[in-house]
C-alpha cells in the first residue's frame, strides 16, 4: 500500500514501525499494517475474504471466530479459537491464522465433514453466524482430548445464534463427536487432514512456522505504550483507537507464560490465559471443580484470549479471576526493570485505580498452594450463565482442622469500587467450628453473612439493583459452605 | 428438502451487505444521533468534523431534496432532527467520508446544543398527558358490564412486559449507488423493498420508477428490519443524490442497539370474570403500548394486540381498549408475534391470578375455555378451532398429569432446587390486519435450455422463503429441483411488495409464484398436445397431458418428449415462456368502523408443556422441556418449519426470561451492547424441545395446506414465564410477584424473599 493512501476501511499505511508476519490460511504474509489492527478487519476489509463475518466487535457473538495456530512444545501444532475483533494483527505474530476460506475443501461446493454435519442437520438459517460454528466446530476436530458432546458444546459456547434455536446445531455436534471415535493413533491434524475436516496444506504449517520463529523481545523492549495482552478488554472499550495506539504488545512473549508448580506455591505468568489456567495438571490437581469454575469465566474463545494479567490490572470490580485469586491470598509481581511484589488485595486502590507505575509489568501471580483439609469455591451469578459478566460472583478459600476452621480467605465482586477482599468476614471465621457439609441456617455463616453486609456497598447498574446485589452476594457467601440442593 | 441457502452459507460464500463488493469513490456514512431524548435544538457544531482531511459531506434536514419524511403508516417521523430531536439516537447529521474510520472519528467531534424537555419513557405517563399516537382502538364483544353482574369470581390487576431486541446478527445497513441519469440503486438489509424505496422516493422527491431496490439476503430481521431499514438507506440515498458517490452504511452494533426500536413494551390492566365452573365469562383490558417517539409500525401492532388478547379461549363478552402511547424512546416497531405476544400474556396473567386466588391449576381454567369450531373471535370472525384437538394430543403424548407428578415428587425432595409446570396453548391470526397487504406478485421464466428464474417479493431473512419458493415451482413443474434458482428480491421484476412480514410471506409469493407455474404449464401443454398430435384440436388431448420428473406423459405413458424438447418446441411457436402472476388472499376483510370482519385467512394453533427447575438459593433457573402440538397443517418442508419452530421457542423463552431492555429515566439505553443485553446461547436453552405435528387434515388458505410458521411458536416461551412462577412460589408459597416480564434472575431472587428492588446508589 503506498505511503499517504488511506483504505477505506481506515488505517493509514507505513506509519508504523513494525512488519506483522503470519501465514493466513495458506498464504504468507507480510504486511506493514498497523499492528493495533484487529484480524477481522485485515481478513474483511484488506484481503477481501469475506467469509468471516462481523456481528458486535465485543467478542460477544462469535461471528467472527478463527482459528490462531501455534506450535507447541513437542513440535506440533495447537489450534485454538479466538474473536478476531479483538484480536490485534500482533496478537497472531508467527503464527497460523485460519478463516473458513482455508477450511473449505478444495472443489467447487464441496464440504467438510464439520459444514455437512450443519447441512444435514439444518444448524443454519439466516447464515450470518454459521462461519463462526463452522470455525469453531473445526477447531474442536483439531483439539488432542478425546471427543465428548460435552466439548463439542464447550468449542460453540461463544457463538451466539438467533435463528435457530441451538438445537439444530447441537445434533450437528452429535455427528462429529461420532466421527472423532475413529480417530485412534493418528495425530488430531493427520486425522482432521484424512477426514476432509482441513485442507492438505495443514501439514507442512508446522515446518512453514518453525522458519519464522525469533526472540520476540527485542520488539517487546523497543515499544512503549499502552500495554496489551488478550485484547479483550481494551478492544471492546477503544476499538475505534485502538488501531493506531502506541502500544506494547504482551501477549506473544514467551517470559510471560507459563504455570508453574514449584513445590509450596503455584506460579502463574502474566500472558498465561485462562484457557492455560484450565488445562493446566498443576491446578486441576489442587481444584477439582476448576472446569466447573472456570466455564463460568466468559467463553472458550475469550478464555483463549484473556490474559491472567490482563483480568487483574483491568481492575473490574467484578473481573471472575480477580475474585477467584483474592480467595486464594494471591501475591503479584510487578517488573520495570526492578521487581516488586505485593498481595493482589493491596493492588486496588480504588475504582480502576492500581497501586502500579505506567511501565510496571504484571510479570507473575503466585499463590500457596493449600495443603492439608481445604475447601476452595467460585460462584457467580449472572443475567446469562454463560458468556456474560457476572452481577455479583464470590471465592472462599477455608482451611480446617480438627473441625476448626485454621484459615479463610473469602473474596467477592460486584459490589464494590473494587474487586473485594473481605477482610471482617474472612478474620470473623478464623476459629470457628466447621462440619464439613453445615446447613444454611447454621448461626456461625449467617453471623459471618451479616459482617459480610458491612464490608459491601453496592450500587445500582445494568446488572442489577443495590437490593439485589446484596442479597446476591449474602446468598453466594452461603453457598460456597453448602451442597444442599 | 434442506434449505438451499445452507450449503453456501458454511462455506462463508452467501453475500450479505457488507460483503458486496465497492465501487470506486465510495464514500463511508456515519450518523451523529441526539444524544439528549427529548429538546429544541439550539446549535450544532460541525466545524472540526468539516476541517478533517477525508470528510467530503455533512447533511443536515435542511440539505434534502425531497421531504425530510419516513413515517410509514403516519408521516410524523423526520429522516434527520429538524429543530427537535425526540428521542436518544434519533439521526441529526450524516457524515459522509472517505473511509468509515475518519466517518467515525469526525462524528466524535460533533457537538449539539439542546434545550431540554420533559423526558417520558413510561407509557402510563404519557397517556395521561394525552401523548397518544393515534385515537384508542377497542374490541367488543356480548355485554361485560352485565356479564361481570352475574359471574361468581372477578379478579383485577396489571400485567407488565417488556420490550426486546431483534439482535439480527447481521446489523442494519444500506448501500446506495447513482445511476444514470440521476437514479438510485439501493441495496438494503431489509424485509421491504417497496418501504424502502418508498421511503428513498420521498426524501430524495425522485419517483418510485427512478429507484431500483435489491436484496440478496438478511442476516436475521424478526421484524426489526420491516420498517426500520428504511432510515439507512434514505440516508445512502441522500447521500449519494447529494454527492453523486457511492455511499455505504453499515452499522456498529452499538449504533443499532441504539438508534433502532424494538418490541413493544406494554402495560396493561385487567379485570376477569368466572362463573362456578371456571368458565370466563368476561373479560376487561386496557393496554398501554409504549410505541415510542413515532408511529412506526405501532398502530398495526396496536391492533394485533387486540386481535389476540384473548388467545386461545372463547370468552363472550370482551372489552379491551388499546392505546398507543408516544414516549421520548426509539420508535418501537414489528417483531416476530407483532403486538399479539404481548395480548396472550396479559390474558394468561390473568389466569393465572384467578387460579391462584382459587387454588386450582390454571391449567383447569385454561382448558375449560379452549376456543372450539365455530366460536366467535372478539373482531367477529369464527373460530375453525384447533385448539382443543391440539390440548388433547398433546395430553395424550406427553401426559400432563404424569409431568405435574414428576414436578410435585422433585419439589418434594428437594430443598433449594424447585421445578415449575406451565401450559401455554396459542392460536395466532395468518394475514396482514391490513386487508390490502395481502397480495403478492411472483415473475417466472423458463429459459430455452429448460432452466427456471423464480423472482417473488419474498426476502430471504433465514427463514426458508427461498427454499419454498424453489419447491413451489419445481412441484408445479414436476422438475427436479436444481433446474430452479430464485433469484434477488428486486423492486424493478416485482413492483409493490408488502414487507416479508406477518408469518404470510411464503402464502402469498408462494401463491403467486403457483399461478405464474400454473399459467406457464397450461401453455406447454397445449403446445405438447400440437407436437404429439399435429392433427387433433389440442383441448382433446389436455387431460391426458402431464409433466412429470422432467418429462412429459400422455396417459401415464412417457411420449417422445421431455422438459427440455418441450420448452424449445414452445419457443420456436413463439409461445411465451414467462410469467408474471398476482395472488391476492381470497375472503379477508376488516372493518375499522365496527371493529368487525374476517380478518385472517386462518389461524394457527398449538399448545406447549414447559418445565423449568430454579435453583432458589442463587436465584438462577434453566429451561428443562418445551414440549409442543403445534399446528402445521400439512408442513411443506419438515426441515425448515422445524427450525422455524425451535428458532421461535427459544426467542420467546429469551424474550420472557434474561433478555432485558434497560432505558434509564433519561431515555438513554443502558443496554446497549451484547455485554449487556444478553440473548440465549447455547447453555441457555431448553434441554429438550419435542415438536410433534397435530393429527388433522382440516383444509386451509396456505400454501399446499402448510400453514405458515414463523410468528405462533415464540408465544410457546410465554410458558416459560408462568412455569418460573411457579416454582418460586413452590419455595415460598406466600410469594406473589408482579406480573411484570422478563422474569430475570433478579425479580427471581427478590421474589424468592419477596423485596422490592430499591435503585439507591
Amino acid at each position: 500500500m503506498p505511503p499517504g493512501f488511506i483504505s477505506p476501511y481506515g488505517v493509514r499505511g507505513l506509519n508504523s514501525s513494525t512488519m506483522t508476519y503470519f501465514l493466513l490460511n495458506n498464504e504468507p504474509i507480510h504486511t506493514d499494517l498497523p499492528s493495533g489492527m484487529t484480524v477481522l478487519d485485515f481478513v474483511r476489509y484488506h484481503k477481501m475474504m469475506t467469509g468471516t463475518k462481523c456481528g458486535c466487535r465485543e467478542g460477544d457473538c462469535g461471528a467472527c471466530t478463527v482459528l490462531i495456530g501455534e506450535l507447541d512444545s513437542k513440535g506440533g501444532i495447537t489450534y485454538r479459537s479466538m474473536t478476531s475483533c479483538l484480536t490485534p494483527l500482533a496478537n497472531v505474530q508467527g503464527r497460523h491464522v485460519v478463516t473458513v476460506e482455508g477450511i473449505n475443501p478444495p472443489g467447487k461446493g464441496a464440504l467438510s465433514p464439520v459444514q455437512k454435519a450443519l447441512v444435514d442437520e439444518s444448524g443454519t438459517q439466516c447464515g450470518f453466524c454459521t462461519v463462526g460454528f463452522v470455525v469453531s466446530l473445526t477447531g474442536f476436530c483439531l483439539k488432542p482430548a478425546p471427543s465428548t458432546q460435552e466439548q463439542a458444546i464447550a468449542a460453540i459456547d461463544g457463538n451466539i445464534c438467533r435463528c435457530t434455536g441451538y438445537k439444530s446445531i447441537e445434533r450437528a455436534t452429535l455427528r462429529l463427536v461420532d466421527l472423532l471415535k475413529e480417530r485412534q493413533e493418528e495425530t488430531p491434524v493427520d486425522f482432521a487432514i484424512r477426514q476432509g475436516i482441513v485442507p492438505a496444506n495443514f501439514a507442512a504449517v508446522p515446518a512453514q512456522l518453525k522458519a519464522w520463529q525469533q526472540p520476540a523481545a527485542d520488539a517487546e523492549k523497543k515499544a512503549t505504550g499502552l500495554m496489551i495482552g488478550g485484547g479483550t478488554d481494551l478492544y471492546v472499550q477503544r476499538h475505534d483507537t485502538m488501531v493506531h495506539a502506541p502500544a506494547r504488545h504482551l501477549f506473544n512473549q514467551p517470559r510471560l507464560r507459563g504455570i508453574y508448580d514449584t513445590g509450596d506455591f503455584i506460579e502463574i505468568s502474566g500472558a498465561a490465559t485462562v484457557s492455560d489456567l484450565l488445562e493446566s495438571p498443576h491446578l486441576q490437581a489442587i481444584f477439582p471443580d476448576l472446569h466447573k469454575h472456570l466455564k463460568l469465566v466468559s467463553s472458550t474463545p475469550i478464555r483463549n484470549m484473556a490474559t491472567i494479567a490482563g483480568n487483574l490490572v483491568n481492575a473490574s470490580p467484578i473481573g471472575d479471576l480477580t475474585v477467584w485469586l483474592l480467595a486464594l491470598d494471591a501475591r503479584i509481581v510487578l517488573a520495570n526493570g526492578q521487581k516488586r511484589e505485593l498481595p493482589l488485595r493491596d493492588f486496588y486502590l480504588g475504582y480502576k485505580s492500581l497501586n502500579k507505575t505506567a511501565d510496571e509489568v504484571l510479570e507473575l501471580i503466585r499463590f500457596r498452594k493449600p495443603e492439608g483439609e481445604y475447601q476452595f469455591n467460585f460462584e457467580k451469578v449472572s443475567k446469562r450463565t454463560h458468556l456474560d459478566i457476572a452481577t455479583v460472583n464470590s471465592a472462599a478459600l477455608l482451611r480446617m482442622q480438627n473441625g476448626l476452621i485454621t484459615e479463610a480467605h473469602v473474596s467477592t465482586g460486584g459490589v464494590a469500587p473494587i474487586p473485594l477482599y473481605l477482610k471482617k468476614t474472612s478474620a470473623f471465621l478464623i476459629g470457628k467450628p466447621f462440619s464439613g457439609k453445615p446447613d444454611l441456617n447454621d448461626p456461625v455463616f449467617a453471623e459471618a453473612a451479616d459482617i459480610l453486609q458491612s464490608e459491601i456497598s453496592p450500587i445500582s447498574d445494568v446488572r442489577g439493583s443495590a437490593t439485589y446485589k446484596r442479597l446476591l452476594a449474602k446468598q453466594l457467601f452461603l453457598a460456597h459452605f453448602t451442597h444442599q440442593r | 428438502m434442506k434449505n438451499i441457502d445452507a450449503h453456501n452459507h458454511v462455506r462463508g460464500e452467501s453475500v450479505y451487505l457488507d460483503d458486496l463488493p465497492l465501487q470506486q469513490g465510495t464514500l463511508f456514512a456515519c450518523v451523529f444521533d441526539a444524544p439528549h431524548a427529548h429538546g429544541k435544538i439550539k446549535d450544532i457544531h460541525l466545524e472540526t468534523a468539516l476541517n478533517m482531511a477525508g470528510v467530503a459531506k455533512i447533511i443536515l434536514a435542511k440539505d434534502l431534496c425531497g421531504e425530510n419524511q419516513i413515517g410509514g403508516i403516519i408521516p410524523d417521523e423526520p429522516l434527520l432532527a429538524d429543530g427537535h430531536v425526540h428521542f436518544q439516537g434519533m439521526p441529526v447529521a450524516l457524515v459522509l467520508a472517505e473511509s468509515e474510520e475518519t466517518a467515525r472519528a469526525a462524528v466524535k467531534t460533533i457537538t449539539v446544543e439542546i434545550e431540554p424537555m420533559e423526558v417520558i419513557t413510561d407509557p402510563r405517563v404519557a397517556f395521561e398527558k394525552g401523548e397518544l399516537i393515534i385515537p384508542p382502538k377497542r374490541f367488543c364483544l356480548g355485554d361485560v358490564a352485565s356479564a361481570f353482574k352475574t359471574c361468581a369470581y372477578v379478579f383485577e390487576g396489571q400485567a407488565n412486559v417488556n420490550g426486546q431486541e431483534h439482535l439480527y446478527l447481521e446489523t442494519q445497513g444500506a448501500y446506495a449507488l447513482p445511476t444514470e441519469g440521476g437514479g438510485l440503486k439501493i441495496y438494503a438489509s431489509t424485509q421491504g423493498p417497496t418501504a424502502v424505496q418508498r421511503a428513498v422516493s420521498k426524501v430524495t422527491g425522485l419517483p418510485m420508477h427512478r429507484i431500483e431496490v435489491e436484496i440478496g439476503r438478511l442476516g436475521g430481521g424478526f421484524g426489526g428490519k420491516e420498517d426500520q431499514a428504511n432510515t439507512w438507506a434514505a440516508l445512502c440515498a441522500v447521500g449519494a443524490q447529494l454527492t453523486k458517490r457511492p455511499v455505504k452504511y453499515s452499522l456498529h452494533r452499538m449504533e443499532d442497539m441504539r438508534m433502532t426500536g424494538k418490541r413493544h413494551p406494554y402495560s396493561a390492566d385487567y379485570k376477569i370474570g368466572l362463573d362456578q365452573e371456571f368458565k370466563i365469562k368476561a373479560y376487561e383490558v386496557v393496554f398501554y403500548q409504549n410505541a415510542g417517539a413515532a408511529a412506526d409500525l405501532s398502530p398495526a401492532v396496536l391492533e394485533r394486540t387486540l386481535f389476540h388478547c384473548t388467545n386461545s379461549y372463547f370468552v363472550p363478552n370482551v372489552d379491551a381498549t388499546a392505546y398507543s402511547c408516544r414516549t421520548n424512546l426509539p420508535p418501537n416497531t414489528a417483531f416476530r408475534g407483532f403486538g399479539g405476544p404481548q395480548g396472550m400474556f396479559v390474558i394468561e396473567s390473568a389466569i393465572v391470578h384467578a387460579a391462584e386466588k382459587l387454588g386450582v391449576s390454571p391449567a383447569t381454567i385454561q382448558q375449560k375455555n379452549l376456543l372450539q369450531p365455530g366460536d366467535e373471535f372478539p373482531y367477529g370472525q369464527l373460530a375453525e378451532s384447533e385448539a382443543v384437538a391440539a390440548w388433547k394430543q398433546a395430553d395424550r403424548q406427553f401426559n400432563f398429569e404424569h409431568l405435574r407428578r414428576e414436578t410435585a415428587d422433585f419439589n418434594a425432595e428437594n430443598a433449594y432446587l424447585k421445578r415449575g409446570l406451565a401450559l401455554m396453548p396459542i392460536c395466532f391470526g395468518i394475514s396482514f390486519t391490513k386487508t390490502l397487504m395481502n397480495q403478492a406478485r411472483a415473475l417466472v421464466h423458463v429459459y430455452t435450455d429448460g432452466s427456471v428464474a423464480v423472482s417473488t417479493g419474498a426476502v430471504e431473512m433465514g427463514q426458508g422463503v427461498n427454499t419454498k419458493m424453489l419447491q413451489v415451482a419445481a412441484r408445479t413443474f414436476s422438475i427436479p429441483a436444481e433446474w430452479v434458482n430464485v433469484h434477488t428480491t428486486n423492486t424493478l421484476r416485482i413492483a409493490n411488495t408488502s414487507p416479508s412480514a406477518a408469518s404470510a410471506t411464503a402464502d402469498l409469493n408462494g401463491k403467486a409464484t403457483l399461478l405464474a407455474c400454473e399459467a406457464i404449464l397450461s401453455r406447454l401443454k397445449k403446445v405438447a398436445s400440437e407436437e404429439l398430435f399435429p392433427q387433433d384440436d389440442p383441448a382433446q388431448h389436455l387431460e391426458a397431458i402431464r409433466v412429470e420428473n422432467g418429462l412429459v406423459l400422455y396417459n401415464n405413458r412417457p411420449t417422445a418428449l421431455d422438459w427440455k424438447a418441450l420448452i424449445n418446441a414452445a419457443f420456436v411457436k413463439r409461445i411465451s415462456l414467462s410469467e408474471h402472476a398476482h395472488y391476492a388472499t381470497p375472503g379477508v376483510h376488516f372493518d375499522w368502523t365496527t371493529a368487525k370482519g374476517h380478518p385472517f385467512a386462518y389461524h394457527v394453533y398449538g399448545i406447549a408443556a414447559v418445565g423449568v427447575t430454579v435453583d432458589c438459593l442463587r436465584g438462577t433457573y434453566a429451561v428443562d422441556f418445551v414440549k409442543t402440538v403445534h399446528d402445521f397443517g400439512k408442513s411443506m418442508n419438515d426441515a425448515v418449519d422445524l427450525g422455524q419452530i425451535e428458532g421461535g421457542i427459544v426467542q420467546g423463552l429469551g424474550w420472557m426470561t434474561l433478555e432485558e431492555v434497560v432505558y434509564d429515566a433519561s431515555g438513554r439505553l443502558r443496554s446497549n451492547a451484547l455485554s449487556t443485553y444478553k440473548i440465549p446461547d447455547i447453555y441457555a436453552v431448553p434441554k429438550e424441545i419435542a415438536v410433534e405435528p397435530l393429527q388433522t387434515d382440516r383444509p386451509n388458505l396456505a400454501i399446499f395446506n402448510s400453514k405458515a410458521v414463523g410468528e405462533p411458536p415464540l408465544m410457546y416461551g410465554i410458558g416459560a414465564y408462568f412455569a418460573i412462577r411457579e416454582a418460586v412460589r413452590a419455595f415460598c408459597p406466600e410469594a406473589c410477584p408482579d406480573f411484570d416480564a422478563p422474569f430475570t434472575p433478579e425479580k427471581v431472587m427478590l421474589s424468592l424473599h419477596q423485596l422490592q428492588a430499591e435503585y439507591a446508589d
